[in-house]
């Protein structure tokens, strides 16, 4: 079991903070309470799965968040221009995708380091929304647009649903796919991987534009939870995406890391939050012991690499 | 002469005796000795893995002996460490020279000088100053504004050089300097060189140049197998004696070869050019079952073949295949044509250490263990496991972490990752470079069974004893191109040393 030790560790602290909330306070473990904070992570939870696989090459998206607000705002004018709410999602996604594959062309074919490509990105596409958009809201949806007309309640579940068919075909895909195996090649040994004649650009490539389809597609789901949707969307998203792949135990210079631990990053982050609301901690506490778990969780990385190259030195 | 100890004899700058050392279980250097005095040009030479660079670390104290004694300047150095040896004036000089490309010649020369300084401000006029005093009293003339980027090869060395002077080196290391600089720049080293001992500089000087070493040194220090086997006058020697000193071996007859009846050509190479790697007009041709080796000096552009050959760096030369006329041009075309490389560089283009033995022994060929991109892990445990047990993996269990074997075994892997796909040619690029010895005699084992199914295998090797007793024809490299091809019966050690060294072998 030595293999999935970080997975147990993150999900032994999840379970940790369950029970301290489970014994110390009322409320937390209500439907209403569950339902509202895991549509609020949905977008968490999907924008990680493609960030695990862009930091599994050794590369890093930090424009997810920009790109986020961008197909937040495409779905809802789409809506809004009398397109059918699916079709909305569609094209939510495909600007997405195409956000994604612009950063994952600079990278893969110009050989531009990814923190300055998409730190470019971030800022011009956050920044050309807020001047095309003025700041303002995107409203006047049409009635069947918000939660696709769904019930609150049917529309949960289809979340969940969705959620976990996403999670599933991202384990298998990396485990039992020819592309996944590629993608961890790369990530642990870029000039290996060529001599086997894996294409390494064309895996930086995909991860960068599955990211960016990933994006979208959340960014749909999430839009039609409300019935305005907002031109600043997403902002820190890509700190918690980062967060949750790193909290989940993938190495950030690429190589190794699991689907599994990035869910768990995401739960143990996502609940930390509204565990110290509970608890009565104050608020302003939030981000300083998201900060401590993701430090913690780092250092335990790299103590335990470093033991490793010691034993295999020796 | 000023002279501390009460011994009549001048102190010598440098005496190692019988130093040792070994890397995971191989013995890099089994007895390495060398006495260096004041003022004089040393050279040290021996063939590639005789223990040169082994020696120089232990020296600038990059690494630590096993065992031995090393006194500098009379003095007994126990615990040495780069920083104890900077101080007691020793300085080298590599092939590459170690610079900041994006600083100034000023800054390159003098920051090591000021990091003993107390003050934290950086004075740049007095920088400038002392740079080009420095630079002026090797005499030398570069501007020491120009960033040292720009300079050419030989500038940099001059930069190196000034660097160490600087430091009040009295121990300067030279490691292959000449290897990159052109006849005159060359001429104009020599001169620093030789300016440089007449002001009592002790100069240690690693060349494979022989002719270079005959006329510049004073003394030769020759290194065989990680022991010092002479230390000579220059004067006294001619380059037919220091091949035969560095060769001179008689390790024979351990190598499991066994005679395959050569089939049909399996490779065809004629006139090929890759001037970006610095090959020219090579021409060779291998047959099914045949081993042919490839010898030569590092650098030599055996390695550099084997790259444009893969298709690493590729060229648009036809090559024939089993008598089909292709070009290569990526690594995947390669293998789709039935190619296999294992790389020089282990751990930098082999094994990927992060993944199981499994996953790196089916990486390139998971087409053989998957259906429609399916991968199939049952399947591939099992083409992992044959494997193991056929090349003698020593591993708990397939699945366990390619990183956490010992290097003899991490090789098997690579080795086990190109038989999976097949090839009719396979290419061995030190294959048993840094593994221990039992490993070794398995992974010749290996080669020759590799021929004896009908592989054409091209092995590269720096280990004369091991192309000589595995090869059954053997191509020569010198600068760039093959100069001679041996048969297995017309090699010997001395012969393929000469043409290595660029020298003519009367027939």
């Amino acid at each position: 079991m030595k293999a999935y030790a970080r997975e147990l560790a993150v999900a032994a602290t999840i379970l940790l903070v369950l029970a301290l909330l489970a014994t110390t306070t009322h409320g937390f473990f209500t439907v209403d309470n569950l339902s509202d904070l895991f549509l609020a992570n949905v977008p968490v939870l999907i924008v990680s799965l493609g960030m695990t696989l862009i930091i599994l090459t050794g590369q890093i998206d930090i424009s997810v968040g920009s790109v986020f607000a961008v197909c937040s705002i495409v779905t809802g004018v789409a809506a809004r221009a009398g397109l059918p709410v699916l079709v909305a999602m569609l094209i939510a996604s495909v600007v997405g995708a195409l956000l994604g594959s612009f950063n994952g062309a600079l990278v893969a074919w110009m050989r531009m380091p990814s923190i300055v490509v998409t730190l470019a990105s971030m800022v011009a596409i956050r920044d050309g929304l807020r001047w095309q958009t003025q700041g303002a809201w995107v409203g006047d949806l049409p009635g069947s647009f918000q939660r696709f007309g769904l019930s609150q309640t049917i529309y949960t579940v289809l979340m969940l649903v969705i959620a976990a068919l996403l999670v599933v075909v991202f384990i298998v895909g990396l485990r039992y796919f020819r592309g996944g195996r590629n993608i961890f090649a790369t990530g642990s040994n870029e000039a290996a991987a060529r001599i086997l004649g894996i294409d390494t650009n064309r895996v930086l490539f995909s991860v960068f534009a599955i990211t960016g389809l990933l994006t979208g597609f959340s960014a749909a789901l999430n839009a039609v939870r409300f019935n305005q949707i907002p031109s600043n969307s997403g902002i820190g998203l890509e700190l918690k995406t980062i967060a949750a792949v790193a909290v989940g135990g993938a190495t950030i210079t690429g190589g190794s890391g699991t689907i599994a631990g990035t869910v768990l990053g995401v739960v143990l982050l996502g609940i930390i939050g509204p565990a110290l609301t509970f608890l009565g901690v104050s608020a302003y506490w939030e981000r300083a012991i998201q900060g401590l778990i993701i430090l913690a969780a780092v250092s335990v990385n790299v103590l335990s690499h470093y033991r490793r190259r010691q034993v295999s030195h020796a | 002469m000023q002279n501390v100890s009460s011994n009549s004899a001048p102190p010598l700058a440098i005496a190692a005796k019988s130093l040792t050392k070994s890397y995971a279980g191989v013995r890099a250097l089994r007895s390495g000795s060398l006495e260096l005095l004041p003022g004089e040009v040393h050279a040290l030479i021996g063939e590639n893995g005789a223990g040169k660079s082994t020696l120089t670390k232990i020296i600038t104290g990059a690494i630590q002996p096993d065992s031995g004694e090393l006194e500098i300047f009379g003095q007994r150095i126990t615990e040495n460490d780069p920083n104890r040896s900077r101080s007691l004036g020793v300085a080298a000089i590599y092939q590459q020279p170690a610079i900041f490309p994006h600083l100034t010649v000023a800054e390159n020369i003098c920051m090591p000088l000021e990091r003993e300084k107390s003050s934290i401000t950086v004075d740049w006029r007095s920088r400038k100053q002392r740079a080009k005093e420095l630079i002026q009293s090797i005499g030398a003339n570069i501007d020491p504004d120009r960033l040292a980027g720009t300079l050419s090869m030989a500038e940099q060395q001059v930069v190196e050089i000034a660097k160490a002077i600087g430091a009040k080196a009295r121990i300067l290391l030279m490691d292959e300097p000449t290897a990159l600089l052109s006849e005159r720049e060359t001429e104009k080293l020599f001169a620093l060189v030789k300016r440089l001992r007449s002001e009592g500089v002790a100069i240690i000087y690693i060349s494979h140049r022989l002719e270079e070493i005959l006329t510049l040194a004073d003394r030769i220090t020759v290194l065989r197998d990680g022991e010092t086997i002479a230390c000579c006058n220059a004067c006294d020697v001619d380059r037919a004696k220091l091949i035969e000193l560095m060769v001179g071996r008689s390790i024979e007859s351990v190598f499991p070869k066994r005679s395959v009846v050569p089939g049909e050509v399996a490779i065809e190479v004629k006139g090929l050019n890759n001037p970006e790697v610095g090959l020219h007009d090579i021409s060779f041709s291998v047959r099914k079952g045949e081993i042919f080796g490839l010898a030569g000096l590092v650098g030599s552009g055996r390695t550099e073949l084997a790259r444009t050959l893969f298709g690493i760096t590729p060229v648009h030369t036809t090559i024939t295949l089993h008598g089909r006329k292709i070009t290569i041009g990526s690594p995947a075309q390669a293998i789709a044509n039935g190619l296999g490389y294992l790389p020089e560089d282990r751990r930098q283009h082999g094994v990927i250490l992060d993944m199981s033995i499994a996953s790196n022994i089916t990486l390139a060929s998971l087409n053989e263990v998957a259906k429609r991109g399916l991968l199939d892990s049952t399947l591939e445990q099992s083409v992992a496991e044959g494997y193991r047990t056929s090349l003698r993996i020593k591993a708990p269990a397939t699945d366990t972490v390619a990183g956490a074997l010992s290097g003899g075994n991490q090789q098997k892997v690579a080795l086990a990752r190109w038989l999976a796909i097949k090839p009719g040619i396979m290419i061995l690029d030190e294959p048993t470079q840094g593994v221990d010895v039992g490993s070794k005699s398995e992974i010749h084992e290996l080669i020759v069974e590799f021929a004896e199914r009908g592989m054409a295998v091209i092995l590269i090797s720096s280990e004369l004893p091991e192309v000589l007793g595995m090869s059954d024809r053997i191509g020569i490299f010198h600068n760039g191109t093959i100069v001679a091809t041996l048969n297995r019966e017309e090699a010997t050690q001395q012969k393929v040393m000469s043409l290595a060294f660029g020298h003519e072998v009367e027939a």
